[in-house]
């Protein structure tokens, strides 16, 4: 079994059409209905619903309010390795981009967490290039000893691995996983990832499961929206959340909405979506399932990301940058170049502070090392 | 007389206990306790953060409650007997709500893995409170195992529904010899106040009152119920729905002379 026979099911799915049919009623429907449904989840993404955003913001908001709270769970990404062997047509480290290369040495992964977890953070998000060269599984499970010291939790966010793999990065103490599809459709999957490991559709469309059943507290879903029509690839994302967690009961299910940033490469064929758009996936997100995990990086802008958080948001990323070493070691113009550009470069205590005039509480820490 | 609760050793005066999630900060937190003034006040060690000056959530809980740490975030009861032992090392008392989920869609507990933390923890010396699904033989089996109560959820965590689960609650009060204390679903004032009326030990809310617009009039609210339908309980309610009935359809006969002759 694998999201994949779902996804074949949805293989001619046309958005230009199934989206159209929604009526308002069916609308009406999916937000007043407990349990949605796939046919919920069509209405809510559907134009139709472009006319409810405000009830369906006001649904998304309670059910939030009910089942998280008026916290939000607050991390840092902290970038190890920027090698990469794959040419992605969007992301600023594809392989052919004359940037220059850079692994933290362990030193340096000291200093980095030393620094990030003098800003109260507890939570630290690691990533990596797609290099099995440079930033072997060693490597990371290396880098862990050093970041257990600092952190109550460490996510991962890297190349996708086989369910061994992850099972060692389990006992490492990494506890999380963020791995997004970057695109549902596999004809456009084929088209940007032009080269690389990361060409393998499949491989990476079940490692969020291989992760779960490898006994991950957490994986997070994605898909980068810009890529296709975002109608179709947020149905398809909520669908895989959905499958994830009703198979994987233990596992928390988080999904995030990365929009496609400006970025050293040349994909510039960006089908957009727009901030009214975000809102309305947020929410429908919500509605569909309640007790998703919803992330919102720091790509948006600040004001978006104070506007969209009562809406279902229930994690976000403080005092980011994109760089290898990019908190204590690379600085602007030092030659690192960043994976995109982030938008919001508030650090940890604006934005905690941020948080809390809005009425709500960061939270900083939400779990710790058994 | 003063009507105390005996749990875990302790004789407990104030039958709600609130649980210290989801508020939109700790110093409102920290005023609806002062409302409520609990003995009783469960925290989840996940979020305990001991190292932080400024944000550690154990700072604003006033020194008169007794620490009750959950273990929230327990997919299994080694995980759970893991957290009560870091609760423990950290100097958070030995005071252990279990709670053990592997359903994060309705966070709805895992009785079997519960009960096995039951007696991991019984045997380690802590004082265990269980949150379940309220299943007789469940209970019978936790209360064997040495809890010094349990916790029958009334409605999925956060739901705000009220005491859903009243017939096997009841059930429970009847059958079972340690208290009972409704976990879980309470949404409003008038659900503690039914479960005290029921004959239930004692209630812990916690979702109701930290999403309110006022948390600390919700808390005091809640604690007024609480003591509202204890008082009711133990003055003896009368039978309800019971109407009176003027003739006795089938044992008339008994009245009948040439009968009672």
């Amino acid at each position: 079994m694998s999201y994949y026979d779902t996804l074949l099911k949805y293989k001619d799915l046309d958005p230009a059409k199934a989206f159209l049919k929604v009526t308002p009623q069916d609308v009406e429907r999916a937000i007043t209905s407990e349990y949605p449904g796939t046919n919920g989840l069509l209405a809510l993404l559907s134009p139709a619903a472009e006319k409810y955003l405000e009830p369906m913001a006001q649904k998304a908001h309670a059910l939030t309010l009910q089942h998280f709270g008026r916290t939000i769970q607050l991390y840092t990404p902290m970038y190890l390795s920027n090698f990469c062997e794959n040419q992605c047509a969007y992301c600023g480290f594809n392989a052919k981009n004359q940037l220059e290369r850079r692994k933290l040495t362990l030193e340096e992964v000291e200093k980095e967490a030393a620094f990030i977890a003098s800003t109260g953070i507890e939570h630290v998000l690691v990533l990596t290039g797609d290099s099995r060269a440079e930033s072997p599984v060693s490597y990371i499970l290396e880098c862990l000893q050093v970041l257990k010291k600092h952190f109550a939790s460490i996510s991962a966010e890297i190349y996708a691995l086989t369910r061994e793999e992850y099972a060692s990065l389990v006992q490492g103490g990494i506890d999380g996983l963020t791995i997004y599809q970057e695109t549902y459709d596999e004809a456009v999957y084929q088209k940007v990832h032009r080269s690389g490991p990361k060409q393998d559709y499949r491989f990476r469309l079940d490692a969020p499961e291989r992760a779960a059943a490898a006994g991950m507290r957490a994986v997070n879903v994605g898909a980068l929206l810009g890529l296709d029509d975002w109608r179709k690839e947020v149905f398809l994302m909520a669908l895989h959340a959905q499958y994830l967690q009703d198979r994987y009961g233990d596992v928390e299910i988080g999904v995030s909405l990365p929009r496609l940033r400006p970025h050293a490469g040349d994909f510039k064929d960006i089908r957009a979506t727009t901030d009214r758009n975000i809102a309305q996936i947020i929410t429908a997100l919500r509605v569909f399932l309640p007790r998703i995990g919803i992330t919102l990086s720091t790509r948006e802008s600040a004001a978006l990301r104070e506007n969209l958080l009562p809406l279902g948001i229930t994690r976000m990323s403080a005092g980011s940058t994109t760089r290898v070493g990019g908190h204590t070691i690379a600085t602007e113009g030092s030659g690192e170049v960043p994976q995109f550009e982030i938008s919001d470069e508030r650090n940890v205590d604006q934005i905690k502070a941020m948080l809390a005039a809005k009425g709500y509480q960061p939270v900083l820490k939400d779990w710790m090392q058994l | 007389m003063e009507d105390l609760l005996p749990l875990g050793g302790r004789k407990i005066k104030n039958r709600l206990l609130i649980g210290t999630g989801k508020f939109a900060s700790y110093p409102l937190m920290q005023k609806a306790l002062e409302a409520a003034q609990p003995d009783i006040v469960t925290v989840a060690l996940r979020r305990v953060d001991a190292g932080s000056k400024t944000d550690n959530i154990l700072d604003f809980i006033p020194k008169s409650c007794l620490l009750m740490t959950n273990t929230s975030g327990a997919r299994n009861a080694d995980e759970a007997a893991r957290i009560a032992r870091l609760a423990k090392a950290s100097g958070a008392g030995t005071w252990i709500k279990i709670e053990v989920v592997q359903d994060n869609k309705y966070l709805l507990p895992d009785n079997l893995e519960t009960l096995k933390a039951v007696e991991i923890l019984v045997k380690e010396g802590f004082t265990v409170l269980p949150y379940m699904s309220p299943d007789l033989s469940m209970a019978k089996r936790m209360a064997e195992a040495g809890a010094a109560a349990v916790m029958p959820l009334g409605a999925p965590i956060g739901s705000n529904r009220g005491v859903k689960t009243r017939e096997l609650v009841n059930i429970l009060i009847r059958e079972i010899k340690i208290p009972v204390i409704v976990d879980a679903g309470l949404g409003s004032p008038s659900d503690a106040c039914e479960c005290m009326e029921m004959g239930c030990a004692a209630v812990l809310v916690n979702t109701a009152i930290a999403i309110a617009q006022d948390p600390a009039n919700m808390a005091r609210a809640f604690k007024d119920a609480v003591e509202a339908g204890r008082r009711a309980y133990l003055a003896g309610l009368p039978a309800s729905g019971t109407e009176a009935s003027a003739s006795s359809p089938l044992t008339g006969f008994l009245r009948d002379d040439a009968f009672s002759r």
